[in-house]
Parts: structure tokens; C-alpha cells; sequence
């Protein structure tokens, strides 16, 4: 028997002053899995995941976390759920090791921070200041404490926002780390790369609804420019052929670099037509689109 | 089940954060008591002065001292501190744990109601050991009228919190409000030298109620009913609309 999802969603619905901010919501994540929600700014993401947090009350819809509803069951469900938020901050004068005994005082089987500390870097930083952190500092703390509790999920909002290229590489390979000890990550970013890079599977919310959900593979095959063919060819090639290749989704021209985009149907075409034509292909690529591309799809479908 | 609404380990880190804020133990443990000597210091505050009812000023100034440590506390500390952690998300973030935000509010309380006790014990023992001001005779009574006086001190500085949107406002609010509080607790003018109109109507005010009560216990009196229930009415008012107005974020 499947065990049941650890965060479950259903048809989750929420207005401020009569605007839909989150508007029929659905998805299940997974015992054991980076779940990403992904989507542009203002698109519902944050409010999605404040109701999974139980900050704030559903005006419809169903939202169970271990089985467990956050806005009656406050308590309980703050025990098997962390959160790191988007916005927020600790007292300037609290320490790192006072935050942290001070939030695992609030559990009622913490993990022993000390080793925490040591996963997260911040050992050194221990007798240091909130108010004193570095940004990076400040996030490897906000994941601490949500750990600390020994959750079995942990939300991420905006996690490696305003940080390092350095400092964000370093956070992916934490989250990682996190799922690997067990605890199931719902992830909330507006980086692709992030999103890819992370996620088992991804929910695109765009305008309060969920766009689509598949795995990062996934979305980038359903969108309608999967793959990207690129090349500088040795003649101008004919646009009206070019224009009728099969399955083709965009053309574009760029630094005298002709750039298509399609499926493997496409690419094959493009080959014949440059042996039947005599035409050579300089730096000829052929690369899957990334997830930036088919977001861009899938957020344009929903608009039309 | 319910999460006791407050919690000792951040009633204990509020404190140890307390103490490492050298601005707020100055103006609510160390000023109250340090105006009080410098007015002892003069010489003709050391004499018997009928406007005092045969009192010397240094006497009355007791009473005033103990209220301003309140007031520092209650209308210009708590508020500040209460916005900023709402400001800055810190109340947001605490009720993401199993800890309800409200036991930050009661640490608030707690933490602040303490310092103000801690302040008027200071002005007391100084006020005995320095200028031998007798301590107050109807001690009980002291007591409850100090207590109530508390009470409402921070019920004000709750709706203070509950009215600011910003620490910004709850400065401006706490300063418009720190005045007007100071002179009906006597800091100027002790309410007992006040003329016979001015003294009845400052009486109606949280601070002037508190003066006049702990004024009659420090003289061996019972403290007036009328004062005592000026500071319940006042508290619950109060109260009510801090709960009524205060928003977690």
C-alpha cells in the first residue's frame, strides 16, 4: 500500500479584497521528496505554502500535513512541519547558539543542535549576533531552526534569494542533504535553475492555478520547444523551408546564428535540409530547452 | 493540550535579551532613581514644605519616581520593542513553532511589569537609605495600588503596539503619550501640590490615580477606592482595545 502524501493540497482557495490569490490549488508531495512550487512573483505561491504553514485560514479547499490539519490542529502540526519564510528576521542581539536552544526548547523531540550547527557551517558563528550574520549566515540559520524540531517537512520559501552565486550552490547542496536524512522539502523558488537542479517534481503556479505538475524532465518534454537547434550556416538558408520544417516551434536569427526550436523530429529535418541544400552548419548544438524555456511556455499558455 | 500562554524559555531569553540593552535599563531601572537623588541633592528639598502637607518635596518625589520607571517601561520600552519584533517578522516566525507569538507578548509583559517593580524597589531603598524617607506605612495597600498601577501602565503600552504599524510610529505615539503621562504622574508638579481642579482631573488619568493611591498608602492610609478603581477601569479599557486592534504582522 502507498503510504499517504506527507503535505496534501485540494482545491485550495484564497482572496484578498476580492482578488483570487490562490484560486483551486492541488498537489500531493511525496514522503521523501524536494517538491518544488515554482512560478512568477504575485502568481500564489506564498499564500499556497502560508496555508500549508497554517498562517493563514483557507477561505475553501483542504490542506493536510502528516494527515493534520494546520489551522485546527495548530500545534501538532508545527511539530512535523518547519518553516523557513520568506521574510523574517530574530532579535539583533539573540546569538546563534541562544536562537538555537531557545527553538529547540520549543520541540518536544529536537534534534541536538550542536551537530546541526556543524552540517550548517555555523559552529564558528555560534556567539554571533543575528543582527551581525552575513545573509548566508542568517539562511543557514532560518534552516537550522527549521530542522531543529526534527520535522518530517520543511518548507523553503525563497530560500537562496539575495544570495551568492557561491552561497546558493552551497544551499542546493544542504537541501540535498536535508532529503537525504529523511525529511521531505517543499520548495518554493522563482530560480529555474534552482528548480531543476533540486526538484523531483515541480507544480508551475501561475495566476492562483497550477499550470502544470510533472517532473523538471517532464515539463520541458511537454512544452512545445523541447529541444533547441542552433548552428551558423555557410549560406542564407531558405526562411520558407525553414518556416515548414516539421514539428518546429520557434525560429529565430541571431548574430547571423539561426536558432530553431522543436522536437528530434525537427532536428533530423534540419539536417536533410542542409545536405539537400549544400549549405554547412558552423558550431551546429543541439541541446535540450531548460526549464526556463518551457516555464515561459507553460505561463504564456495559461495567459492566452 | 493548549500551549501554556507563556513560556519559560522565552521568558528567559527576553530577559537575558533585556539586559543587553544599556538604553532601556538606563531610562527604566537607573533614571527614575537617579532623578530622585539629584532632587534630594538640593538643600531645600530636604525641608518641610506645607504645600507637601507638612512633607519635605524629596518625600513626594518617591512616588513620582516609581511611577516614571513604570512609565519608561510600559509606554516608551514595550511598545517599541513589541512593533519591531512584528516589524520585523519575529512574531511571524515564532508562530511557525509549536509556541504560540502571544508568549512573546507575555514575556513582554512580564519581562517589563519586572523591571518597573525592580525600579520602584530601587527609588524606595534609595529614598529610605539616602534622604530617610519613610517607607510606606500602609504596605499592603502600596502594594496593590503599585500592582494595578503596572497593570495599566502596560495595557497602555499594549495598545501603544496594538495602534503602531511601525516602531517609527510607536515612538511618535509613545512620546505624544510619555508627556501627558509624566506630568499626571507629578513629575513637574506632585499631584499633591497641584491646585484642587487640576490635582480631581489629573486624578481620572491612569498615572494621576496611581500618584494619588500610592501617595495615601505611603502616608498609612488605605488607598482611595475611587483611585484604585480609576486604575481598573482603566486597565480593562485598555486592555480590551489592545485585543481588540493588535495584529500579528
Amino acid at each position: 500500500m502507498p503510504t499517504a502524501p506527507v503535505i496534501e493540497v485540494t482545491e485550495l482557495r484564497k482572496s484578498y479584497a476580492g482578488r483570487h490569490a490562490v484560486d483551486g490549488v492541488s498537489f500531493a508531495v511525496e514522503e521523501g521528496e524536494i517538491f518544488g512550487i515554482l512560478g512568477p512573483n504575485g502568481a500564489g505561491k506564498t499564500t499556497t505554502v502560508e496555508c500549508v504553514e497554517g498562517l493563514r485560514v483557507p477561505d475553501s479547499g483542504r490542506v493536510r500535513v502528516a494527515g493534520l490539519d494546520p489551522v485546527t490542529e495548530h500545534e501538532a502540526t508545527r511539530r512535523v512541519l518547519g518553516a523557513q519564510l520568506q521574510e523574517s528576521e530574530l532579535q539583533a542581539k539573540l546569538t546563534v547558539r541562544e536562537a538555537l536552544e531557545l527553538y529547540s526548547a520549543f520541540y518536544p523531540s529536537p534534534l541536538d543542535w550542536r551537530p546541526l550547527a556543524e552540517r550548517l557551517g555555523l559552529t564558528a558563528k555560534l556567539d554571533t549576533r543575528f543582527a551581525k550574520l552575513s545573509g548566508g549566515q542568517k539562511q543557514r540559520l532560518f534552516i537550522a531552526l527549521a530542522l531543529v524540531g526534527n520535522p518530517r517537512a520543511v518548507v523553503l520559501d525563497e530560500l537562496t534569494t539575495g544570495l551568492d552565486p557561491r552561497a546558493r550552490r552551497d544551499t542546493w547542496e544542504l537541501i540535498e542533504d536535508i532529503r537525504a536524512n529523511g525529511v521531505t522539502v517543499l520548495l518554493v523558488t522563482h530560480f529555474m535553475e534552482e528548480a531543476q537542479r533540486l526538484c523531483d517534481r515541480i507544480a508551475v503556479i501561475d495566476k492562483g492555478r497550477v499550470a502544470a505538475l510533472d517532473t523538471p524532465a517532464g515539463l520541458i518534454r511537454r512544452s512545445a520547444g523541447a529541444t533547441v537547434i542552433s548552428f551558423t550556416p555557410s549560406a542564407p538558408l531558405d526562411e520558407r523551408e525553414l518556416g515548414a520544417l516539421p514539428a518546429l516551434a520557434s525560429v529565430q536569427h541571431k548574430d547571423g546564428r539561426v536558432i530553431l526550436s522543436g522536437t528530434d523530429e525537427t532536428v533530423n529535418a534540419v539536417i536533410t535540409l542542409l545536405a539537400r541544400t549544400r549549405v554547412t552548419a558552423h558550431q551546429l548544438r543541439v541541446t535540450d530547452a531548460t526549464l526556463d524555456d518551457a516555464f515561459l511556455d507553460l505561463t504564456k499558455e495559461a495567459a492566452a | 493540550m493548549s500551549t501554556a500562554l507563556v513560556d519559560t524559555a522565552v521568558l528567559k531569553s527576553e530577559i537575558r535579551l533585556f539586559r543587553r540593552e544599556p538604553g532601556a535599563l538606563f531610562w527604566i531601572l537607573a533614571f527614575p532613581t537617579l532623578l530622585l537623588v539629584i532632587l534630594g541633592s538640593i538643600p531645600s528639598f530636604r525641608e518641610a514644605d506645607p504645600d507637601f502637607g507638612g512633607l519635605r518635596p524629596v518625600d513626594g518625589y518617591v512616588p513620582v519616581s516609581v511611577l516614571l520607571g513604570l512609565i519608561m517601561a510600559g509606554v516608551q520600552a514595550m511598545p517599541q520593542t513589541l512593533t519591531g519584533y512584528r516589524e520585523r517578522g519575529i512574531l511571524r516566525r515564532m508562530s511557525t513553532t509549536p509556541v504560540r507569538p502571544a508568549a512573546l507578548l507575555s514575556a513582554q509583559m512580564l519581562l517589563f511589569g519586572g523591571a518597573a517593580l525592580v525600579s520602584a524597589l530601587l527609588a524606595l531603598t534609595t529614598g529610605r537609605l539616602a534622604f530617610a524617607v519613610r517607607l510606606p506605612r500602609q504596605g499592603f495597600g502600596y502594594a496593590l495600588a503599585l500592582l494595578l498601577a503596572v497593570l495599566a501602565a502596560l495595557a497602555l503600552g499594549a495598545v501603544i503596539s496594538a495602534l503602531s504599524r511601525s516602531t517609527k510610529i510607536a515612538g511618535a505615539i509613545g512620546s505624544a503619550v510619555f508627556f501627558p503621562a509624566m506630568f499626571c504622574a507629578g513629575v513637574w508638579m506632585p499631584v499633591q501640590t497641584m491646585p484642587d481642579v487640576l490635582a480631581r482631573s489629573v486624578g481620572y488619568t491612569p498615572f494621576g490615580a496611581a500618584a494619588e493611591a500610592l501617595n495615601q498608602a505611603a502616608a498609612g492610609d488605605w488607598p482611595g477606592w475611587g483611585h484604585l478603581g480609576v486604575l481598573v477601569a482603566w486597565t480593562l479599557l485598555l486592555t480590551a482595545g489592545a485585543a481588540r486592534w493588535f495584529r500579528w504582522e
